[in-house]
């Protein structure tokens, strides 16, 4: 068993982030706090993503995980720390320049835009055609028409192609959500709950989806479901409290009594 | 799954397309060639001409507020004070072409009548002091006047708009934010010291264009060919937006605006977009407007008057250009019929006596509690507006749904 792309990163020898991104890491959050109205939601020293990982992070409710979202995809200001990714601190970014750059984000509930056909939510999400000017002329190529077809077919949703949105099964919803965000190709994925409120079935099909991007993309999804996260058979990442708690593959994690602790109550 | 599902499917069927085609081609050949041939044969008065003109420039005022409120959900509640802009950069044109000849001021200017109201002077004098104010004089050319009857309210709506998009104003506040610069705006326009001729407005018009007479008949069927022209056009540049992705863009920012930013695009940049052409739009109309009534006064920048703009727009259906056209058209013909008095109960006249139905008579006071229930009816029983009703009369599934 293989982890890909996991590289630990040690706080205390932690490497000079001037040269850190090019060689090792993705994505790095240093030292990374957030505090709402006194309450400290994240308290992270450090935490790497490696190029072409797949990372899960676990924990119980309030631990932070959606916070965390919320820092790096620019929702969020830090009220300390840095958030570096692919060469450069974007901490100070805006949500649309980041998502620009490269990050990509599914919301914990499915969002995707109502009162649009399944087609044309797929549509706003190609990269590149965010300008405005470019809108009101530019129609989608045959290639991209070609592409969301092909990952419309890939999630079952080719036959609801002319379907408004809000008439989709929350299942089919969810992977509209991840349909979107693999066809705008972002270097990083940040997935909120995937498999909240799916079947088991719709779990697998999730699963096996995610495992097929991980092979191009560095993922990291954010999970409750532990068949989920032991199907992806990922290096987990355990938060609690808005700290990090525990960091390794899923049965060392599991075997860790401080996480047995936070899971099962004190 | 609901019935609606299998509907949505089903693409726009030919047939349904070629009919919707129809009616629409119908409508423009009967507004450019059916109504003036109407009045030419003497089916209808030049006042009835020139009443469809106005409330064209209605529809014009909707439509563009469709866009900004229908497809991208940004409640405007200054169209009005756009559609007066445009109005007074007009009407200061016409003022300055119209009323008594002769009088000028110290600078040799022509001093429009209106702003003798303001001056108070007798008509015939005219002191040293009492000069044309320099905002008014580039009115004085029709064609600087139509550039900055559209530049005008579009500057300011670009600059409302990017300060409250920037800063993420949304939703109620910044319909609150728009209604009470139309009531600044509205304060401004009416004090005397402005010289904007106060709360009595711009009037005594006479010609337009050189020396075309607005009382002429001829002129008011060419005004509202123009209107007519204007509505189809405006129709026809929105039409073409929201069928464009950018469209598409513009409804998602209705249904979810965060969402969007973390696709990477910049809702600000549209809704500036949406809110500026709005504004444009409005200031075509209010120009296109006050040629035809002959006045214009801050009474039509009333907070109340914006508020009229989004109640046609909400009865004949947000979120689908001709229900703003409809809508704007039905609400103002029935203005038109309603507050005028009727017999409406003529057959009791024999039936009670002549004082009990001298009360039956309709008075033009209750149009208010026909507009009010018209209002509630619709946002109660049809939410997507009248031109649901019309959808679901030719069986075509739902478009432009509005937040379900």
């Amino acid at each position: 068993m293989s982890h890909t792309g996991y590289i630990p990163i040690d706080y205390a020898e932690r490497p000079a982030m001037s040269r850190l991104w090019d060689t090792e890491h993705l994505l790095v959050l240093e030292d990374i706090s957030a505090v709402f109205d006194g309450f400290t939601a994240l308290d992270i020293k450090i935490l790497g993503i490696g190029h072409k990982e797949l990372r899960v992070i676990i924990g119980p409710n309030g631990a932070g995980k959606t916070t965390l979202c919320d820092v790096v995809t620019g929702k969020t200001r830090p009220a300390t720390g840095d958030v570096y990714f692919d060469g450069d601190r974007i901490t100070h970014l805006s949500e649309s320049e980041i998502a620009l750059l490269g990050i990509g984000r599914k919301f914990q509930t499915p969002t995707v835009f109502d009162s649009l056909t399944t087609y044309q939510n797929m549509e706003l999400a190609l990269p590149g055609n965010q300008k405005l000017l470019l809108n009101l002329f530019v129609r989608e190529t045959r290639a991209e028409r070609e592409r969301i077809h092909a990952v419309l077919d890939r999630v079952r949703l080719i036959d609801q192609r002319d379907v408004e949105a809000s008439h989709l099964s929350h299942g089919q919803r969810q992977w509209l959500a991840i349909s979107a965000l693999i066809l705008s190709n972002p270097k990083l994925l940040l997935i909120d709950e995937p498999a909240a409120g799916l079947t088991d079935a719709e779990t697998e099909l999730t699963a096996q989806l995610l495992l097929e991007l991980g092979k191009e993309h560095t993922i990291v999804v954010i999970e409750h479901d532990m068949d989920f996260v032991r199907q992806l058979d990922a290096v987990v990442t355990v938060l609690n409290e808005g700290r990090i708690m525990a960091e390794g593959p899923m049965k060392d994690v599991e075997a860790d009594e401080a996480v047995i602790q936070a899971y099962l109550g004190r | 799954m609901p019935e609606s599902v299998d509907a949505c499917i089903r693409p726009l069927e030919q047939p349904r397309r070629v009919a919707r085609r129809f009616i629409f081609y119908t409508m423009v050949v009967f507004s450019l060639v059916g109504i003036p041939l109407l009045y030419l044969c003497g089916v209808i008065t030049i006042e009835t001409v020139n009443m469809l003109g106005r409330y064209m420039t209605f529809a014009i005022l909707a439509v563009g507020l469709d866009l900004v409120w229908g497809y991208t959900g940004i409640l405007s509640l200054c169209q009005s004070f756009f559609f007066c802009l445009g109005g007074y950069a007009i009407g200061m044109y016409l003022a300055h072409h119209g009323g008594p000849e002769g009088i000028v001021d110290a600078n040799g200017w022509k001093l429009p009548a209106c702003l003798f109201v303001v001056y108070p002077y007798d008509v015939g004098q005219a002191p040293a002091d009492a000069l044309v104010p320099w905002f008014w004089k580039p009115f004085w050319s029709l064609p600087v006047t139509l550039i900055l009857g559209l530049v005008i309210p579009s500057v300011i709506a670009f600059i409302i708009g990017w300060s409250g998009f920037r800063s993420r104003v949304r939703g109620v506040y910044f319909a609150i934010l728009t209604q009470a610069i139309t009531v600044a705006a509205f304060n401004f326009f009416s004090m005397n010291n402005m010289k904007f001729c106060g709360t009595n407005g711009l009037t005594r018009f006479d010609r337009i264009a050189g020396n075309y007479h607005l009382a002429d008949d001829k002129v008011k069927l060419v005004l509202y060919t123009i209107t007519a022209v204007a509505l189809i056009g405006v129709y026809a540049l929105c039409r073409h937006i929201v069928k464009s992705r950018l469209g598409r863009v513009l409804i998602a920012i209705r249904d979810d605006e965060n969402m969007l930013r973390f696709s990477g695009y910049k809702p600000q940049n549209y809704k500036l977009f949406a809110f500026v052409l709005g504004a444009a739009i409005a200031g075509l109309a209010g120009m296109l407007y006050v040629p035809q009534m002959k006045i214009i006064t801050p009474w039509d920048m009333e907070a109340s008057k914006s508020i009229l703009v989004v109640i046609w727009v909400a009865v004949g259906g947000r979120g689908t250009l001709s229900g703003a056209v409809l809508g704007a058209l039905v609400i103002n013909l029935l203005y038109n019929y309603l507050t005028s008095a009727h017999e409406m109960l003529f057959f009791l006249k024999s039936m009670v006596s002549e004082s009990t139905y001298s009360k039956m008579i309709w008075k033009a006071e209750y149009w208010q509690f026909v507009l009010g229930g018209l209002f509630i009816c619709v946002v109660l029983l049809f939410p997507d507006g009248l031109i649901r009703l019309w959808h679901r009369l030719v069986g075509q599934p739902a478009t432009g749904t509005y937040g379900k």
